[in-house]
C-alpha cells in the first residue's frame, strides 16, 4: 500500500479526525490566551489535568458530559492561577507558564495515585461512544469518515467558528483582540485590561483541559502516566502556524493529524526497515518544519508577553 | 456653570510630589491651556481626570457632580474624551475597530459595524478628520493616526475634549488645521483642554492659560493680555535664555552620506554633508525617516546601497562597535528603550560603549570594576548626573539625569562627530539649556554635529545648515538664515521649496 | 477592586529581604502541601519528619542527597545561564541526554586513556555533545527567528526517541540479553566514589566547581556583562555595540554544554551505562532550581541541595507512610511559583489608590 492507497481508506480520514479532536481544543484554547497577550506554558500541564478530571469524574460514578464540564472547570481554575501570577502580577510568562504545568500534572498523577494506589493497568472507564450522524453517516465513504465520530470530536469541530465568531464579530472578541495588540488602548476605551486579559486566560485554559479530556474520556478510555506525551507543546507551535486564526488553527490540526495517521500506517508497512522511533518522531519534527515555515512572516500579537502595569508612569 | 471644576487635586508618587493642591476650573465653549515644562505635572492631571490615576486628595466635578475617580469608563461616560500624547491605537486592526472598542456592552453577542462605520463618517465630515474606517491604523500616516485618535475621544459625544501635547508630531500647516479643528468643536458648544509647552501654539488657539510649575499652579491668565515672554517666565520661574549657536566657519568634513538608500522606501539616494564647527539639522514629521537616517550612521543598519565616509575615510562598514570606536558620540532617539539599561547600574552604563576596553576592562576579558566605578564617579562630577553614586540603578533616575549620563558617555572621549537624536524631548527647561550648552560647546571644539529633532525652534536656534527629510528622502541644505519656520513646515509636508518636483540633483547640496 | 492596586518599585531592597523571599516562598510551599498530605489522612508533622530524615537521617541518606544533587546543580547552572540572557532554554533534559551519549560514544571502548586524561575527555565529550543539541534552536532563533521555547521543548522529545532507537541498535550491550542499555563506560572513565558504600561521586566536585565557575563568569568577565545585558535590554545592549547574535550562541553554548555535563556525571558516575530512564526529568526540574536560586550561580548550589533532599526524602517518606511520591513534584512546583511571587513582592510595593 503506497500513500495513495492510504489517502483513499476510510479509517485514515476517520483517524485524522480523532488525532485531531484533542489538538484542535487545545489549539483554540492556547490562541484565545495569546490573542488577548498572554503565552500560556501551561498547556501540556493542564491537558494532563484535564484527563485526568474527567476520568475521575467518571470513575466515580459520574456521566461524561458532566466530566467534561468538570474538566474544563479544573482548567479554568489553573487558567485563573495562571492569570492571576502573570496578569495580575506582571510575572514571567515563561516561568509561570514551566511552573503551572509542573503543578498540574505532578497534581494530576498525585491525584491520580491518590484514587488508585496499587493498580499495575489503568481500569477502563465506559467513555463516549461513536454517534452516528442519522443519515448522514449513511453516505458512503463520507459519512464513515466523518460522520461516525464521538461526540467529542463533534464538539471540537463546532466550536470552531464559534471561537471565530467571538474573537471577530462580538465586543469582547475586539476587546481580547486589542489586549494583544495594545492593552494601553484599551484602558482608555475604559475597560479593564486585566479582567479582560484574564478572562481570557481562564476560558483559553477550560478548553485545553477539554483537550485532554479527550484523550481519556473518547480516545483511551483509560489515565496512564505520559499521555499527553507532548501535545501540549506542539499545539503552541500549530498556534504560529495558524497565524493566531481559528479556522486556520482547525486547518493545521487536521493537516497536522493526518499526517500522524499517515506515520502510523505507514509505520505498519514499512517497520522492517525503518525503526518505529523514527516515526513517533515525525509529529515533533513536522512542528519544528512548520515554524521554521511561519516564524520569519509571522505578525505575533503585538502585546504578546508584554504585561500591563496599570498605574505605572505613562 | 463651570463644565469642569478640579478641586485641591494633589498627587504623588513616591516622594515626587506630581500635583499640588490644585484648582481650576473649565467653561463651556472654551479652549483652556495647560502650559508647563516638561516634568511639570500636566499629564500627571489630565491623567487624573481621565481616570488613568486617581488622585491623593481632591476631588472633580463634571456640570456639578461629582466623577467617580480612579476609572476612564466613568470619565468617558461623563463626557470626557482623551486624545493620549503617545496614541492607544493598535497598529494591526482598522480604524473602525479601533474606534468602536469598548462602546458597546461587552456581554452583548452581536456587533453592530454598519452603525459604528455610519458614525465615523458623520463625524468626519462634521469635524473634518476625514479617514477612511477599513484601513489598517499600521497604513496611517502620523497626521491620520491622530484624526483616528480624535474620533475615537469624541465618539461618545464628548463634551471635554483633553488633548495631550498634539503638535508634536504635527507640521505647522497640520497644526493649523488641528486648531481650526478644535475652534469648530468649541463653537458647537465643547470644551477643549490642551496640555502644551509650545508657547506661540497656545498663544494662537487659546482662551485662557493656567500655567503649572513643579505641581502647582503659578498663574492663570486671558491668552489675550499674555505674550511669550511673560509666559515663558511664569513657566520656568526665571528668565528663560536658551542658548543659540554663535556663528563659526566650518571645518573639514567628518561625515559624508552618498547616495545612501535602505531597503523598500526607508532612505532614498540620501546625500549629506556634515563638517567640524558645524551643526546640521535635519527636520521632518517622525517616521519619514529619521530613525533609519540615525541606524544607518550608528551602524545599526546596512545601507542597501550608496555609501558612507567617515572622517575621511571610506567607504565604511560600520557597525555600533567601529563608529564608536571611530570617535563618533550618539545619542540615541529614546534614552530608556536603547540609550541605557535601566536594570543596570550608573558605572556599567557609562562603561557601555567602552567595555572591551581600559579603564572597564582588562586585557577585554576581565571587568576591572575599581577603575570603571572611578571613571564613572568623575563623569558623574563632571556632567552632573544627579544620582546616589555609580552603583545607583540607572532606571531609577530621572528623565534629565538619565540624558546627561548618556551625554556623559557620547561626549567624555570628546567625539569629532554627534549624532543627536531628539536629544531634549521630555527634558525641563534646566535640563535643555544644559544639553544645548554641551552640545554647542563640543562644536566650538571641532565637532561636528548632526541634530535630528522635530523641534523646530531647537532647529532654528542651533542649526547652521538645515535640510528636511520627507519619505525617505533627503532635501538640499540651507542655510539657516535663508530659510523660515513655514517653508520648513511646507517641505516637512512634502512640498519642495521650488514649486514642482523634489529635487535630487547634486548642485543644490551643501558644500 | 483589582483597579485600586497598583505595583511600585522600591527604591532599595536590602539585602536581607533579597536572601529572606525564596525562603518565605518555601514556607507558603511546605504550608500548602501539607493541606494536601491532611488531605490523605496522614500526619502533617510526621510527614516532613519522615521526608527530613529520609535526606538528612543517615550517613547514606546524606550522600544520596548530594550524590541527586549533582546532576540539579549543572540543569539548574544551564537554566540561571540561559534565563539571564532571556534564552529560553527549556531543552536541558534532551541536552542531558546528548552529552551522555557523547561520553558512552567515546567512553565505552573508542579510546582508552588514563582517568586523569579519561574523565577531562568524558567531560568535554559531554560539553560538546550538549552544546550541539542547542545550536540547532540558536541558529533557528537567529536567522529565522523561531521561538526557542518550542524548539528546545520539541527537542527533547526527539532526542529521547533517537536515545531510545541508539539503545535497542546501535549502541545496545551485546553482553546483555534483552534490556536495552548501551555498553558500560570503561574503568578508567568511571569517576570515582567519595564516599566507600555510597553512590556519591567526583561528579559533585565538578558540579560546585562548574557554579565556582559560571559565577567567576558572570560577575568578573565582559562576557559576563554582556550576558546579562542582552538579557536586561537586548535594544541597548545593540546600540552600544554589543553583538547580539554571538553574545546568544556563546550562552546558549555554555548552557547545553552545563547540562550535557549532567549527563555525564549520571552515566559515569551514577549508573555507569546509558539507559533510557537516566534522567527523571532532570532537565525540567532545573529550570525550578534556577528560579529559586534567582539565577544566582552560587545560590544554585542552596537551592539545588534542597530540591534534592525532596525528592529523596520523599522516596523515603512513600515508605513509611501512604503519600504518593508525587508529593515532591507537587512541592517543588508550588515553591517555584510561591518564590517568582515572593520575591517580586521585595521588589515592588503594593500602592492602593
Amino acid at each position: 500500500m503506497d500513500v495513495i492507497e492510504i489517502l483513499a481508506t476510510v479509517g485514515f480520514w476517520a483517524a485524522t479526525l480523532r488525532i485531531a479532536s484533542p489538538l484542535i481544543f487545545a489549539t483554540l484554547g492556547e490562541l484565545i490566551c495569546e490573542r488577548a497577550g498572554v503565552l500560556n506554558l501551561g498547556i501540556e500541564g493542564i491537558m494532563t489535568m484535564g484527563a485526568m478530571a474527567g476520568w475521575m469524574w467518571v470513575y466515580q460514578g459520574g456521566d461524561l458530559w458532566g466530566g467534561v464540564l468538570f474538566a474544563a472547570a479544573v482548567g479554568g481554575a489553573f487558567g485563573l492561577l495562571h492569570a492571576i501570577f502573570t496578569v495580575y502580577f506582571g510575572l514571567s510568562q515563561h516561568v509561570v507558564g514551566i511552573g503551572i504545568t509542573l503543578l498540574a500534572s505532578s497534581l494530576s498523577f498525585f491525584l491520580f495515585r491518590m484514587i488508585l494506589p496499587a493498580a499495575t493497568t489503568p481500569p477502563k472507564i465506559t467513555a463516549f461512544q461513536v454517534y452516528e450522524v442519522p443519515y448522514l453517516s449513511d453516505i458512503p465513504f463520507i459519512g464513515q469518515a466523518f460522520f461516525t465520530q464521538t461526540p467529542l470530536t463533534y464538539l471540537a469541530l463546532a466550536v470552531v467558528p464559534v471561537v471565530w465568531y467571538g474573537l471577530y464579530r462580538t465586543p469582547v472578541g475586539l476587546a481580547v483582540r486589542m489586549a494583544g495588540e495594545n492593552p494601553a488602548a484599551v484602558e482608555a476605551q475604559g475597560i479593564d485590561v486585566l479582567a479582560v486579559r484574564g478572562g481570557a486566560v481562564v476560558v483559553g485554559s477550560a478548553f485545553m483541559a477539554v483537550g485532554g479530556a479527550f484523550l481519556t474520556m473518547s480516545a483511551f478510555d483509560a489515565f496512564y502516566f505520559g499521555m499527553v506525551n507532548g501535545r501540549g507543546w506542539i499545539c503552541i507551535a500549530l498556534v504560529i502556524f495558524a497565524s493566531w486564526r481559528p479556522m486556520k488553527a482547525l486547518f493545521g490540526a487536521l493537516l497536522f493529524a493526518g499526517l500522524d495517521a499517515l506515520q502510523v500506517r505507514a509505520q505498519q508497512i514499512s517497520g522492517v526497515f525503518i525503526p518505529y522511533q523514527f516515526f513517533l518522531m515525525m509529529p515533533f519534527v513536522l512542528s519544528i518544519v512548520a515554524m521554521i515555515f511561519m516564524s520569519r512572516s509571522a505578525t505575533y500579537p503585538k502585546a504578546l508577553l508584554v504585561p500591563f502595569r496599570r498605574g505605572e508612569r505613562i | 456653570m463651570a463644565v469642569l471644576e478640579i478641586v485641591g487635586v494633589t498627587k504623588r508618587f513616591g516622594s515626587l510630589l506630581a500635583n499640588d493642591g490644585i484648582t481650576l476650573s473649565l467653561a463651556e465653549g472654551e479652549i483652556l491651556a495647560l502650559l508647563g515644562e516638561n516634568g511639570a505635572g500636566k499629564t500627571t492631571l489630565m491623567n487624573i481626570l481621565f481616570g488613568h490615576y486617581t488622585a491623593d486628595e481632591g476631588h472633580i466635578k463634571v456640570r456639578g457632580e461629582i466623577l467617580p475617580p480612579g476609572s476612564p469608563d466613568a470619565a468617558i461616560a461623563a463626557g470626557i474624551g482623551m486624545v493620549h500624547q503617545h496614541f492607544t491605537l493598535a497598529d494591526n486592526l482598522s480604524v473602525l475597530e479601533n474606534v468602536i472598542l469598548g462602546r458597546e456592552s461587552l456581554w452583548s453577542w452581536r456587533q453592530d459595524k454598519a452603525r459604528g462605520r455610519d458614525h465615523i463618517l458623520s463625524m468626519a465630515r462634521d469635524f473634518g478628520l476625514e479617514v477612511n474606517p477599513d484601513a489598517l491604523i499600521s497604513d496611517l500616516s502620523i497626521g491620520e493616526r491622530q484624526r483616528v485618535e480624535i474620533l475615537k475621544a469624541l465618539y461618545g459625544d464628548a463634551q471635554v475634549l483633553i488633548l495631550d501635547e498634539p503638535t508634536a508630531v504635527l507640521t505647522p500647516q497640520e497644526t493649523e488645521s488641528l486648531f481650526e479643528t478644535l475652534r469648530r468643536l468649541v463653537d458647537q458648544g465643547r470644551s477643549v483642554v490642551i496640555i502644551s509647552h509650545k508657547l506661540h501654539e497656545i498663544l494662537s488657539v487659546s482662551d485662557r492659560v493656567v500655567v503649572l510649575r513643579r505641581g502647582a499652579i503659578v498663574g492663570t491668565v486671558k491668552t489675550a493680555d499674555a505674550d511669550r515672554d511673560s509666559l515663558a517666565e511664569l513657566m520656568v520661574g526665571r528668565a528663560v535664555v536658551r542658548p543659540k549657536a554663535e556663528p563659526m566657519a566650518p571645518g573639514e568634513e567628518v561625515l559624508r552620506l552618498h547616495k545612501v538608500s535602505l531597503g523598500g522606501a526607508k532612505l532614498d539616494a540620501v546625500e549629506l554633508t556634515v563638517r567640524a564647527h558645524e551643526i546640521i539639522g535635519i527636520a521632518g514629521v517622525a517616521g519619514n525617516g529619521q530613525a533609519d537616517l540615525a541606524n544607518v550612521i550608528s551602524g545599526l543598519a546596512r545601507p542597501t546601497s550608496g555609501h558612507i565616509t567617515l572622517f575621511g575615510e571610506g567607504p565604511a562598514q560600520l557597525t555600533p562597535e567601529s563608529v564608536v570606536a571611530a570617535g563618533v558620540g550618539r545619542i540615541p532617539e529614546d534614552r530608556n528603550a536603547v540609550g541605557v539599561i535601566g536594570a543596570m547600574t550608573v558605572w556599567e552604563n557609562l562603561s557601555s560603549e567602552d567595555i572591551r576596553r581600559p579603564p572597564a576592562s582588562r586585557g577585554g576579558i576581565f571587568l576591572d570594576k575599581p577603575a570603571a566605578r572611578a571613571r564613572a564617579a568623575e563623569l558623574i562630577e563632571a556632567y552632573d548626573v544627579r544620582c546616589k553614586g555609580p552603583d545607583a540603578e540607572t532606571g531609577l533616575l530621572s528623565g534629565g539625569n538619565i540624558q546627561k549620563l548618556i551625554l556623559a558617555r557620547a561626549l567624555s572621549r570628546e567625539p569629532k562627530l554627534i549624532l543627536a537624536n531628539q536629544p531634549v524631548r521630555g527634558l525641563d527647561e534646566g535640563a535643555i539649556a544644559y544639553v544645548h550648552e554641551r552640545l554647542l560647546a563640543a562644536r566650538r571644539r571641532g565637532a561636528g554635529i548632526l541634530l535630528i529633532t522635530e523641534d523646530l525652534d531647537e532647529l532654528m536656534a542651533l542649526a547652521d545648515r538645515v535640510a528636511v527629510m520627507y519619505r525617505g528622502r533627503l532635501s538640499a541644505s540651507y542655510a539657516v538664515s535663508e530659510v523660515t519656520v513655514p517653508e520648513l513646515g511646507l517641505m516637512m509636508a512634502g512640498q519642495n521649496r521650488e514649486a514642482g518636483e523634489n529635487s535630487k540633483d547634486g548642485a543644490r547640496h551643501a558644500v | 477592586m483589582a483597579r485600586a492596586m497598583r505595583f511600585e518599585p522600591r527604591e532599595r531592597v536590602s539585602v536581607l529581604a533579597a536572601a529572606a523571599a525564596p525562603l518565605a516562598g518555601v514556607a507558603v510551599a511546605l504550608l500548602l502541601c501539607s493541606v494536601l498530605i491532611l488531605w490523605t489522612g496522614e500526619s502533617v508533622l510526621e510527614a516532613y519528619w519522615l521526608l527530613l530524615k529520609g535526606a538528612f537521617g543517615t550517613k547514606f541518606a546524606i550522600t544520596e542527597t548530594l550524590s541527586r544533587a549533582t546532576p540539579l546543580i549543572l540543569t539548574g547552572l544551564a537554566a540561571a545561564v540561559a534565563f539571564r540572557a532571556k534564552f529560553w532554554n527549556i531543552g536541558a533534559e534532551g541536552q542531558l541526554y546528548c552529552g551522555a551519549l557523547a561520553a558512552t560514544w567515546v567512553g565505552t571502548g573508542l579510546l582508552i586513556l588514563p582517568p586523569v586524561l579519561m574523565i577531562p575527555l568524558l567531560f568535554l565529550a559531554g560539553a560538546l555533545g550538549g552544546g550541539a543539541a542547542l545550536l540547532v534552536p540558536v541558529i533557528l532563533k537567529n536567522r529565522l527567528k523561531v521561538d526557542e521555547v518550542v524548539t528546545t521543548l520539541l527537542l527533547n522529545f526527539i532526542i529521547l526517541l533517537f536515545v531510545s532507537y541508539l539503545l535497542e541498535g546501535p549502541l545496545k550491550d551485546p553482553m546483555l540479553m534483552g534490556w536495552p542499555q548501551a555498553a558500560p563506560i570503561i574503568d578508567e572513565g568511571v569517576l570515582p566514589r567519595l564516599v566507600e558504600r555510597s553512590r556519591l561521586h567526583l561528579g559533585l566536585v565538578v558540579a560546585v566547581g562548574a557554579a565556582l565557575m559560571v559565577w567567576l563568569v558572570m560577575t568578573f568577565t565582559v562576557w559576563g556583562y554582556e550576558i546579562r545585558a542582552v538579557g536586561h535590554n537586548a535594544a541597548a545592549a545593540a546600540f552600544s555595540g554589543i553583538k547580539i547574535n554571538r553574545t546568544i550562541i556563546r550562552t546558549a553554548l555554555l548552557s547545553g554544554g552545563l547540562a550535557g555535563m549532567a549527563g555525564v556525571t549520571e552515566v559515569a558516575g551514577l549508573k555507569g551505562y546509558l539507559t533510557l530512564d537516566l534522567s527523571p526529568g532532570f532537565g525540567y526540574a532545573g529550570i525550578a532550581v534556577a528560579m529559586l536560586a534567582q539565577l544566582h550561580p552560587i545560590g544554585v548550589l542552596a537551592s539545588a541541595l534542597f530540591l534534592s533532599a525532596i525528592y529523596v526524602g520523599a522516596d523515603s517518606m512513600s515508605r513509611g507512610v501512604n503519600i504518593p511520591t508525587y508529593i515532591a513534584d507537587v512541592l517543588v512546583a508550588t515553591s517555584m511559583l510561591a518564590v517568582v511571587l515572593s520575591v517580586m513582592l521585595t521588589r515592588f510595593r503594593i500602592r492602593f489608590n
